[in-house]
């Protein structure tokens, strides 16, 4: 918890008080969208609480509005419904103390994977040298090296999603929102970048949620893994995965902690799925 | 005992990717670096793109010369190009000064409505209540001919520089407007979510998001509304107007002069195709990652 307030670099979003121990707050959440036609009920009765440093992972069928989940905290959109607090706050805009991921990297064409990554620092106004000193050790991190000056139509996905990523981090965020952030990438490269995410998160300290598809994916990265019910998307349980910190891939695929908690979560939603 | 063995492994599983030390050479495994092409390789290759179009050129050339020496055509209908060059020649004093002022014409019309084109575009994709209002307005304005209302605006203003470049604006300003609201509307919405989460004003993402991302699209529209400047400026001088390059062609017409009036028309195509030229050497100058242009950028196999 310490660490996640160390990593705050923002004067301005340090002075949103003490955080006491949530990083993010969902009380009794419900969206509706309107269309044209008819009215959509997205997401019912959430309450969800993360705190501060934890990872946790949303899983569920399609369309069951987990992005939605993500774009309420963020303060892209507004509930219909209940409270939304992200650091002790009521959100109530878009929120800038945290970084967004998506499924697709959204880069910029017309920058260098370093310019992408320094967007980030021109939006924020942030001191040019200590941007560009973290924007290295961020490349570093997350082994962009040698590609820095590379345009994203000359990486590949999961170097794009690298860029991306590193665009999310650049200010310590105190949260990060992953929305199927590997959802796009091959199945190695997802392996890869599961295992790279693990080290990130623990030497940066970081809030994270993560949504995603993949079951092996969530309960590899999450300390809770949070399983959704299909439209209109609820919390059916929150399953507490209990394996250590530091993870490695192949060992902990292996261990029971890890087999028990992917099958209650696919049972989980088979019946979830089942029910529609 | 598990838990020890596991805090081991993830170092060396994460080592290859963090092992590359920060500040070395980049050193990135099958990627070598290269000297650019030399100036000969690039004369070559520049020579080997365009010969096509200029052989294309000096063939319809030679048909109009061999129509014209085979007497198909009465010389008073269709000059030789011999005919035609000599009196480019002759009078290049004379067609040079109304060149200049229809170039000059196209120019100002051209510019104008790039500005106004594009000004109008960013407050209709900003405020729909005016788009509503000025979309109906725009057709209306495109779709009267403006040869219809040309000799209207000499009434109105005169048989000055002013009615040829109304004209022109008019009719070059139709593709801006649109081209730049279509590359406006095509930015990547979450690319503008992700902006808000970045704290960026609507000004900052405009600045580094929205107006970069419609530059190709404004350059398509750029292209057509740089010739059909051209076509405005001498409608405009059809009218009503004693220089420029309509000017010239209608005397010519009069007095039954069809080497100049072809060397008018010449002259007035070579305007057209520098200033389309122009507008794409820009093009490729301002956007060199747009996917138009990657040709023959680092991607190819040897």
């Amino acid at each position: 918890m310490t660490m996640a307030e160390e990593t705050l670099a923002e004067p301005a979003a340090a002075r949103s008080g003490p955080g006491d121990g949530a990083a993010v707050d969902l009380d009794d959440v419900a969206v509706r969208f309107r269309t044209k036609k008819k009215d959509v009920t997205a997401l019912r009765q959430v309450s969800l609480s993360v705190a501060m440093g934890e990872f946790v992972a949303i899983v569920g069928p399609s369309g069951c509005g987990k992005s939605t989940l993500l774009k309420l905290v963020a303060g892209l959109l507004r509930p219909s419904a209940g409270d939304v607090r992200l650091r002790g706050e009521a959100v109530t805009g878009p929120r800038r103390d945290i970084g967004y991921v998506f499924q697709r990297a959204a880069l910029l064409e017309w920058r260098s994977a370093r310019r992408n990554i320094l967007l980030q620092a021109e939006m924020r106004r942030m001191p040019g040298a200590e941007a560009r000193k973290r924007a290295d050790e961020l490349i570093d991190m997350t082994g962009l090296r040698g590609f820095e000056d590379a345009y994203p139509h000359e990486l590949s996905g999961g170097m794009q999603q690298r860029v991306a990523l590193c665009r999310a981090l650049l200010h310590r965020p105190p949260v990060l929102l992953m929305d199927e952030p590997f959802g796009a990438l091959d199945a190695l490269t997802r392996e890869q970048m599961n295992i790279e995410l693990n080290r990130i998160w623990r030497e940066t300290g970081t809030t994270v949620l993560l949504v995603t598809h993949s079951i092996a994916e969530a309960v590899y990265l999450a300390d809770r893994v949070v399983v959704m019910s299909a439209r209109p998307g609820t919390v059916v349980e929150i399953i507490e995965v209990g394996l250590p910190a530091e993870r490695d891939y192949a060992e902990t695929m292996a261990r029971e902690e890890f087999s028990a908690a992917t099958t209650r979560i696919r049972r989980l939603l088979g019946a979830a799925s089942g029910a529609e | 005992m598990e838990q020890g063995s596991t805090s081991a492994t993830p170092a060396t599983s994460a080592a290859p990717s963090a092992a590359t030390p920060p500040g070395a050479a980049p050193a990135v495994a099958g990627v070598a670096e290269r000297a650019r092409p030399g100036l000969a390789e690039r004369t070559t290759d520049t020579l080997e793109r365009s010969w096509r179009p200029v052989a294309l050129l000096f063939a319809c050339f030679a048909a109009w010369w061999a129509i014209s020496a085979t007497r198909l055509v009465e010389p008073y209908l269709v000059p030789s190009p011999g005919t035609t060059l000599r009196v480019m020649g002759d009078k290049a004093g004379y067609l040079w000064q109304h060149t200049w002022v229809t170039t000059y014409e196209t120019l100002l019309g051209f510019v104008i409505a790039v500005v106004v084109g594009v000004f109008a575009a960013v407050v209709m994709v900003y405020s729909s209540t005016v788009e509503r209002t000025l979309y109906p307005v725009l057709l209306f304005a495109q779709v009267v001919p403006k040869i219809a209302i040309a000799p209207l605006f000499v009434v109105w203003l005169g048989f000055g520089i002013a009615p040829k470049i109304v004209i022109a604006v008019l009719i070059a300003f139709f593709p801006v407007v649109i081209s730049m609201v279509t590359g406006l509307k095509a930015v990547d919405p979450e690319m503008i979510e992700l902006s808000a989460t970045m704290g960026a004003g609507p000004l900052q993402t405009f600045a580094k998001i929205r107006f970069p991302a419609s530059l190709p699209h404004l350059f398509a529209g750029l292209k057509v509304a740089v010739t059909l400047a051209v076509t405005g400026a001498v409608v405009g001088e059809f009218v009503g107007a004693n220089k420029g390059l309509g000017y010239v062609i209608l005397q010519a017409n009069g007095n039954l002069d069809t080497p100049m009036l072809f060397a008018g028309l010449l002259v007035m195509s070579v305007i057209g195709v520098v200033l389309f030229v122009l507008v794409e050497i820009a093009e490729k100058l301002l956007l060199p990652w747009h996917a138009s242009h990657r040709r023959d950028a680092a991607t190819t196999t040897y």
